[in-house]
């Protein structure tokens, strides 16, 4: 069985990291920009992975588990903005929101 | 294994592509647990058997489903989606048949998991026990700095959902 090299990995992370990327950059509705956020997390967690199976070492799969942990905070934190704003307003365009704007 | 990286990666983009493309936002979830059920047996196929089970259980058991507990409660005043009878039929073979195929996919990624060919100290690599024993000594620093963003998080959502007003 022959083993999958590790650049390929770094590669399909790129790839979907750079989905990632694009779908933040395109899209205005801050639900599916959050939804491209988790992409890219998951993009680095995969990095991480195949590197700790390239080293055999398990700092790579804790660190993955660290991601996935603050991925969770931070999916409940801004999903509870969205919420309050949604809350306030019909169509929460993120391009209309510009309270934090110095 | 070759073949089935490449299966899992076009899997992959093809639902990342679909979940930033897809106008509803329930279609990118569903796009979305797709691409992490993808990630999962790609974990598997790395010999990372606790993440890919973490990764099945808080991203597409919790966090996916916190995304769909929020479109539900914005979209709570629209009118229900389905009201004609059977306007999804048509899709029925092909979901039948995408199932089998994830059944197919997940399959192969288990066999690889625990296949005994597979020697030497990259079998209990990514195992619960090696996980624990690395996440409780060596990183228990930051295990317990989780603990606290974590504490964080919860403050944070509790103080922003009890407010009633907010001016922006």
């Amino acid at each position: 069985m022959p083993q999958v090299p590790l650049n390929l990995y770094l590669e399909l992370s790129a790839v979907l990291f750079i989905i990632g990327v694009i779908g933040f950059l395109l899209r205005r509705n801050p639900i599916t920009m959050l939804m491209a956020i988790e992409l890219m997390w998951n993009a680095g967690n995969l990095a991480f992975v195949a590197f700790a199976r390239n080293y055999i070492d398990m700092s790579g799969q804790v660190f993955a588990f660290f991601v996935i942990t603050v991925a969770a905070a931070e999916a409940a934190i801004a999903l509870a903005i969205v919420v309050m704003v949604f809350r306030r307003r019909e169509n929460a365009d993120v391009d209309d929101i510009s309270i934090m704007r110095g | 294994m070759i073949v089935l990286f490449w299966a899992c990666a076009l899997v992959a983009i093809a639902s990342g592509i679909w979940t930033i493309a897809s106008r509803q936002p329930v279609h990118s979830v569903v796009g979305l647990i797709v691409n992490f059920a993808a990630l999962a047996i790609l974990f598997l196929t790395l010999s990372a058997d606790f993440l890919a089970m973490m990764q099945i259980l808080i991203y597409a058991g919790a966090i996916l489903v916190l995304f769909l507990f929020v479109i539900a409660l914005l979209t709570i005043g629209s009118a229900p989606i389905e009201t004609g009878r059977g306007r999804l039929a048509f899709q029925a073979a092909p979901s039948v048949a995408a199932g089998i195929a994830a059944l197919v996919i997940m399959g192969a990624g288990l066999r690889v998991a625990w296949s005994p060919t597979a020697a030497g100290p990259l079998n209990d690599l990514g195992s619960v026990a090696n996980f624990g024993q690395q996440l409780l000594t060596t990183h228990v620093f930051a295990f317990e700095a989780t603990a606290f963003i974590l504490l964080i998080a919860i403050v944070g959502v509790v103080m922003m959902a009890g407010r009633k007003e907010l001016r922006f």
